[in-house]
């Protein structure tokens, strides 16, 4: 498997040297997630095979958005149903089909409905949770960079730091191709609160001194923090610092 | 009085001698008390004080007239008393952002808030009163937050009903059933890293009758936190994770800043006054040994509970915890507050002033006043050293920056033995000012600060025999600011000492075992 993974990699390099375009995809796995809080005694032991899937290379822009707003005005900031988005849906545009700041910035204040929806327009989806973790616990140099110290701290740095507006594609590729996963902004995953819902009876046995009980490794903090973000949402929110990508099955797998 | 005392000690003592008969089960604690009031009822002990029921008696029924917005204060200031008869609907409402701030003179640390501020905003409400609780979360948050308050009687203290997203709002209401002084947290995972960035605050749950009044209030809590860069190290400094599992403080402080309770900033009281303080600990690690220089608490409610000890020195604040101590003020001066665990206080920050205007009261205290407190580095609230900083990260430091950053800093650090005008203490602590031993050697000067200095030197014609400690808390450009100002200063032939000469000889020379860096 891995060397299968290897070769995908050896391919990718190429193309992954210059920043790359929006809606542009690489493939990442097969693998093995290690969640933090794993579903079951075998998920916890093994951790959980991820198939090798495609995943946008960057996160979707305000211009990226804009061309889905224009095309499907049910998702306009003005139109959209209170339902599938909260009152501060785009709230940052400066019109209805206006962001108004730069176009090469991810795209935030979107709900996971309007992720999920324009994903689907691009013939994509969401990636599930273990996807998108697989994906970011690479680091440049490695598919798992979790034990290198430096990359940790550089992801728990970003959590420490104001907001910053920046272009998508700018971040480092990392082992997979893929840019901006961390220090950019948070990311929607389809299964966003799986695993408070699936794994949990009592949510609340993740606050405080709890949340350490059951975790896997007690000195991911990155991981603690983006469980704590994703578990705080309903799927009409949207905050300052949240976007998304999109993700697609490999081609000729079946998931 | 006696005669209780005795009662309790042979009571204690057969307590001791059962549990230890019966193998000290708990079991056999538990059933002993039981048995106790028996052999206590032959001697008219007087009436102990009944105690407050807690909970089971903190119900005094619906709430009453309209809805009260809570004043909310900033440290180090404090609500006024509720002096209200009557349960009460408060409504708080509290907004948790995410800013950056000074944390020590030339440092900036992104602190996570209530409020906005470090401390997190004071809040007062009488025991019985209803809480409806408001938890905001600052669009432009990066992390979602929610709050536990230790005064709240449910599972988690609010924690999950308040967890919030960021641009959004929480609501949650609860009666206040226990009196007392309690810590508020964000218990946000990880819990451990929302409190190092200053996520805690006090809520004061008043008996039903109030506190006993006082002449002023002050709002002090403690916290440690944990940067990449060593202690005072410029710039802006992110949080270090392995440093707060190891529980190795950079920094230990009362109100989140180096400067949050001294210079401008210090308490100010008069002779005469009676002087409260509602005192926590942030933690998330660290306990404290809160003690004020020079004074004694008359009365300390320990633990922020309901009973008080008397005629205090030092009191224990466990992380999570509370403390109020009461004391009057009878002599002028300044009183320094301080983390007793003595290299918090002296390396780390855990520094406060409460200064006291009012006449001399020589029968109390005869003492000369001396400004200086023993404390080695005195917190310097400096522009000067913000303006030094700066300027030498665009690379455009100047000689007179470094000067006038190098006095804040010599007053700061140096001027405890070396005096304010370089004068030194003859026999004892060697000049600076005129002094042909400094200038003959500028190398030698950044070695001694760097790495101490001891035994026999003459300093202008006078034998010195004494101990400099490594100055090993002092950044490389702050030992080139320092003596910058001494060579340039009281009759010394000038000069200057560059950053990078301090790295090199640093870099070069060897500091004793244990000396820092």
């Amino acid at each position: 498997m891995w060397i299968l993974a290897l070769a995908f990699v050896a391919a990718l390099t190429a193309t992954s040297t210059a920043a790359a375009t929006t809606g542009d995809m690489a493939v990442v796995g097969p693998g093995t997630h290690r969640p933090l809080y794993p579903a079951s005694p075998e998920a916890a032991e093994k951790g959980v095979p991820v198939a090798a899937f495609r995943l946008d290379r960057t996160p979707v822009s305000e211009g990226d958005f804009l061309a889905f707003v224009k095309k499907n005005p049910q998702w306009r900031r003005d139109r959209v149903a209170r339902l599938f988005a909260d009152q501060n849906y785009l709230a940052h545009w400066a019109g209805p089909e206006a962001p108004g700041g730069d176009l090469r910035a991810p795209v935030t204040r979107v709900s996971w409905f309007a992720a999920k929806a324009y994903c689907a327009a691009q013939g994509k989806r969401l990636p599930t949770e273990d996807e998108w973790e697989l994906a970011a616990a690479a680091s440049e140099a490695a598919a798992d960079g979790r034990a290198d110290p430096a990359w940790t701290q550089r992801i728990l740095d970003w959590y420490a730091r104001p907001n910053e507006a920046r272009p998508v594609g700018q971040g480092p590729a990392n082992f997979w191709g893929v840019r901006d996963l961390h220090g950019l902004v948070w990311e929607w995953v389809y299964d966003f609160n799986a695993s408070m819902v699936a794994n949990d009876r009592d949510a609340a046995a993740r606050f405080c001194g709890a949340a350490a009980v059951s975790a896997q490794d007690k000195n991911d903090y990155a991981s603690f923090m983006r469980l704590a973000f994703r578990s705080s949402l309903r799927a009409d929110y949207t905050t300052a610092n949240l976007g998304f990508r999109c993700a697609a099955d490999a081609k000729g797998s079946v998931r | 009085m006696r005669s209780l005392r005795s009662t309790e000690l042979a009571l204690g003592l057969a307590l001791l001698a059962t549990a230890c008969n019966q193998g000290g089960t708990d079991d056999a604690a538990r059933k002993t008390p039981a048995a106790a009031p028996a052999s206590a009822a032959a001697a008219p002990a007087p009436a102990a004080p009944a105690d407050t029921g807690g909970s089971a008696k903190g119900d005094f029924g619906p709430p009453q007239g309209e809805p009260i917005h809570a004043v909310l204060t900033d440290p180090p200031f404090v609500p006024p008393p509720t002096n209200r008869k009557h349960p009460a609907k408060v409504i708080v409402d509290l907004e948790v952002q995410e800013v950056t701030k000074t944390i020590s003179p030339g440092v900036d640390y992104t602190f996570w808030t209530f409020g906005g501020v470090v401390p997190g905003k004071f809040i007062r409400v009488r025991q019985g009163d209803t809480v409806e609780f408001h938890l905001k979360n600052h669009p432009s948050s990066k992390m979602p937050h929610n709050i536990d308050l230790h005064a709240v009687t449910g599972p988690g203290g609010g924690a999950a009903s308040s967890f919030t997203a960021p641009g959004h709002e929480s609501q949650f209401t609860f009666k206040a059933l226990n009196q007392g002084l309690y810590i508020y947290h964000c218990a946000t995972a990880p819990v451990g890293m929302h409190v190092a960035n200053g996520m805690y605050g006090l809520i004061l749950i008043e008996p039903p009758e109030g506190l006993p009044p006082v002449d002023k209030e002050f709002y002090v809590v403690q916290g440690d936190f944990y940067t990449v860069g060593k202690y005072r190290e410029k710039g802006e400094q992110p949080f270090d994770m392995q440093k707060a599992i190891e529980e190795n403080a950079t920094y230990v402080l009362f109100n989140g800043s180096e400067g949050a309770l001294v210079g401008e900033n210090a308490l100010k009281a008069k002779v005469g006054e009676t002087v409260r303080m509602y005192l926590g600990n942030g933690g998330p690690n660290l306990v404290s040994s809160f003690h004020v220089i020079g004074e004694i608490f008359d009365k300390v409610y320990y633990e922020g509970g309901t009973r008080y000890q008397e005629n205090v020195q030092t009191t224990l604040i466990p992380a999570g915890g509370s403390a109020i101590v009461d004391f009057k003020l009878e002599v002028p001066g300044t009183y320094v507050l301080v983390d007793h665990s003595l290299f918090r206080a002296f390396n780390k920050g855990a520094l406060g002033m409460l200064k006291v205007d009012g006449e001399e009261n020589k029968p109390v205290y005869s003492g000369k006043e001396v400004d200086s407190v023993y404390i080695s580095d005195k917190v310097v609230n400096g522009k000067a050293i913000e303006q030094a900083t700066a300027a030498m990260a665009k690379g455009t430091l100047t000689k007179e920056q470094q000067i006038e950053a190098g006095k804040k800093l010599y007053l700061g650090t140096c001027s405890v033995c070396h005096q304010q005008a370089g004068e030194g203490i003859p026999s004892v602590f060697p000049p600076l000012a005129k002094s042909d031993y400094l200038v003959a050697d500028k190398k030698r000067a950044v070695e001694i600060v760097l790495n101490g200095l001891t035994g026999p030197i003459k300093v202008n014609g006078a034998d010195f025999n004494s101990t400099m400690p490594p100055m090993s808390q002092l950044n490389d450009d702050e030992v080139a600011n320092i003596l910058t100002f001494v060579l340039n200063s009281w009759g010394n032939s000038g000069g200057i000492v560059s950053p990078k000469e301090v790295e090199e000889i640093r870099a070069t020379t060897k500091r004793p075992p244990g000396a820092a860096h």
